[in-house]
């Protein structure tokens, strides 16, 4: 093996900085199978799993809302935004060095704005708040990083192949179909996966946004805080961590079998 | 050996590349291409100016010129990616200009490839055959026989990415040709290649050409390539076409300075005619004296010209040549400035006394020449010939 001079710094810096992101989620996860309630060890116990999965009904509840709104609106949010790249991508008119520039809008407005202009929208056009406004409030803000992640994909490619599409006899359509969908796969993949990840962790925007009986898991946390830390939240926190590592892993292994494909 | 049964059966084996001028080959496919006044414009800017040519079934046929001057912008105008300002483009006649580029009988081979990412080196020559829903079993045969074709055979289930430069190349080439176009346009096909593989698949564009016998229309900013594969040639600068002719016409007979500088190295001198004999012209030279062109067509006595002769055609000695009993050569003497060696031959600057630069291309010698070597700071003997210099018209 090469030696390196100066390795220990690096090394020490690796170390810090793996200890810096992690250690809380160690903690966490120590703390989940803690038979004590407060934050003294009590022993080794799958009290707060048990109670996790047999009594907080609510929990379930909220996750299923979080579901339910995660997948429509990332669903929803995919088509427009890989519509809306390929048309970006594809067809050359005079204003589309804007319309790129409009879409990262939305990634830098700080969230609490774009909760409260919703907010005030659903109010000027007397809505209810419910699932259906959380559902509107996350494909509108998902659909950017689609969109972009979408275009990132697009601009990998020479817009020739386009043209040899169609030199080759292909529609405008078969076009679409045989080349430009297939090509933009890795790009719609983790541009639905982001928005999926992007949904479900949200709180603020959904905050503004939700009416009675449409608890999504976030918020339902943020509530259950408020009468203090039950140790419930940290099991539920080990089980979705466990969730989201097996979806990325999955997902990585997916884009790695398409890309060698 | 390639063995073809479905799509070139009825052409024989062509042992060499015939002339196709004049007919001389049997079977001609491919379409007659005829461009007429195809000018194109962006912005301010224009890029093609009144272009007007005819490209005849079968041809190989270059479109040579620098950087910018044009020429892909008048392929995807044929190819039918863009639309002209004005004029017209048909094929046998009739204009294509009102048809999508899907509804051309025209591929192209990009000059990046544009091979689908995303598909086998198979599944991209079966691409148009697939769009026409084709039976599998007659998909597997054809591009079977596409592959052998640009000898790919072996690499049919690789992924683009896998694939060097050249064979990219040739996958683009069987992919534009599985659709039988009439006409195939190659837009710098071999830039990205080096100088030997270069040679290599020019060799087998050309062969290609000759076993299928469609007409291809080849984009190239190298007079090398354009040279040696093919039928005619158009010389094209800044949007307009300078010259069309054979390659012997262009490199023997420019019609401007700038095809002559193009083509090849020249050299070039400006003068006044001083009298003209038959076709023999004397020109005039400032600082070389008199000089002797023969012309077809000479010019009136006392109008400008410049003579151009090319740098192989000029005889290097270290002793003054045996007096000539011909009256047609011309004698320049000055001392070698500067041998430049590039393997089979060399090129030497030489300064005449009145400070007066020519270039010289001497091939080296086999064992049948003899002489000194030649080097710096020589006294040498310049000659040629009056038929192997032209004049152009005063510009
Ligand atoms: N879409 C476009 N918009 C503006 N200018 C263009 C466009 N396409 C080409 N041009 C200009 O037209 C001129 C001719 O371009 P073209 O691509 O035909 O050159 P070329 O002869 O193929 O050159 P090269 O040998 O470098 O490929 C260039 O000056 C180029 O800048
Ligand atoms: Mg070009």
């Amino acid at each position: 093996m090469r030696v390196v001079k100066g390795r220990g710094f690096s090394r020490t810096v690796f170390f810090l900085t793996m200890g810096f992101l992690f250690l809380p989620l160690v903690v966490l996860i120590v703390y989940s199978f803690n038979s004590a309630k407060s934050m003294s060890w009590g022993g080794f116990s799958l009290v707060w799993y048990e109670r996790l999965f047999l009594k907080e009904r609510n929990v379930w509840k909220a996750f299923e809302n979080s579901l339910i709104i995660a997948v429509s609106s990332a669903a929803v949010a995919t088509c427009l935004g890989t519509l809306g790249a390929i048309g970006v991508n594809w067809y050359k008119f005079r204003f589309k060095k804007y319309v790129q520039a409009v879409a990262f809008l939305p990634l830098i407005m700080p969230e609490i704005i774009i909760g409260v202009s919703l907010l005030i929208f659903f109010a000027g056009i007397q809505m209810k708040l419910g699932l259906l406004t959380i559902f509107i409030a996350h494909t509108s803000f998902n659909l950017p990083f689609v969109f972009l992640m979408v275009l990132a994909r697009l601009d990998e490619f020479d817009y020739s192949i386009i043209e040899a599409s169609r030199d080759l006899g292909a529609t405008e359509r078969q076009t679409l179909f045989k080349v430009i969908l297939p090509v933009s796969v890795p790009g719609i993949v983790s541009g639905f996966l982001t928005a999926v990840t992007l949904s479900l962790e949200d709180f603020v925007i959904t905050f503004f946004v939700s009416g009675p009986g449409s608890t999504t898991l976030p918020l339902y946390v943020y509530s259950m805080i408020r009468f203090g830390v039950s140790p419930v939240i940290n099991s539920l926190s080990v089980v979705l961590i466990a969730g989201t590592v097996l979806i990325t892993l999955l997902a990585r292994n997916f884009l790695k079998y398409i890309a060698q494909k | 050996m390639l063995h073809f049964s479905p799509p070139f059966a009825i052409i024989p084996p062509v042992p060499s590349r015939p002339a196709t001028i004049g007919g001389k080959r049997n079977e001609l496919k491919g379409s007659d291409v005829s461009i007429e006044g195809v000018s194109k414009s962006f912005g301010t800017f224009t890029a093609l100016r009144d272009v007007s040519m005819v490209i005849r079934k079968g041809e190989f046929y270059s479109l040579l010129g620098p950087s910018g001057c044009g020429k892909t912008t008048l392929l995807r105008i044929i190819a039918g990616f863009d639309d002209p300002d004005g004029g017209e483009v048909s094929l046998d006649g009739t204009s294509v200009l009102n048809l999508p580029p899907n509804e051309r009988h025209v591929n192209t081979v990009f000059q990046n490839y544009a091979l689908f990412p995303h598909l086998t080196v198979f599944e991209n020559v079966a691409f148009p055959l697939r769009l026409k829903k084709t039976p599998n079993a007659t998909v597997r045969s054809r591009v079977g026989d596409y592959l052998e074709l640009v000898q790919l055979s072996s690499h049919a289930e690789k992924m683009p990415a896998q694939l060097s430069g050249g064979q990219k190349q040739r996958v683009a080439v069987a992919r534009a040709l599985i659709n039988e176009p009439s006409v195939l346009l190659l837009d710098e096909p071999l830039s990205a290649l080096d100088a030997k593989l270069r040679q290599h698949m020019l060799i087998e564009l050309d062969a290609i050409h000759d076993k299928i016998g469609i007409t291809f229309i080849y984009v190239t900013h190298d007079q090398q390539e354009a040279l040696s594969v093919s039928d005619r040639i158009a010389v094209m600068n800044a949007g307009q076409v300078l010259q069309i002719g054979t390659p012997h016409e262009i490199y023997e007979s420019p019609a401007t300075g700038f095809v002559a500088a193009f083509i090849g190295e020249t050299n070039m001198f400006e003068g006044t005619v001083e009298s003209v004999e038959g076709t023999m012209v004397a020109v005039d030279v400032t600082g070389l004296g008199r000089i002797l062109v023969t012309e077809d067509e000479p010019p009136a006595p006392g109008s400008k010209a410049s003579v151009v002769v090319r740098p192989e055609k000029i005889r290097i000695d270290t002793e003054r040549p045996a007096p000539a009993k011909r009256t047609d050569i011309n004698f320049l003497e000055g001392s070698v400035d500067e041998p430049i060696y590039s393997g089979s031959s060399t090129k030497y600057y030489v300064r005449h006394q009145s400070g007066t630069m020519l270039k010289v291309i001497k091939q080296h010698a086999n064992w049948s020449d003899e002489g000194p070597e030649i080097e710096w700071k020589d006294k040498v003997y310049l000659s040629w010939s009056a038929d192997d210099a032209y004049l152009l018209g005063a510009s």
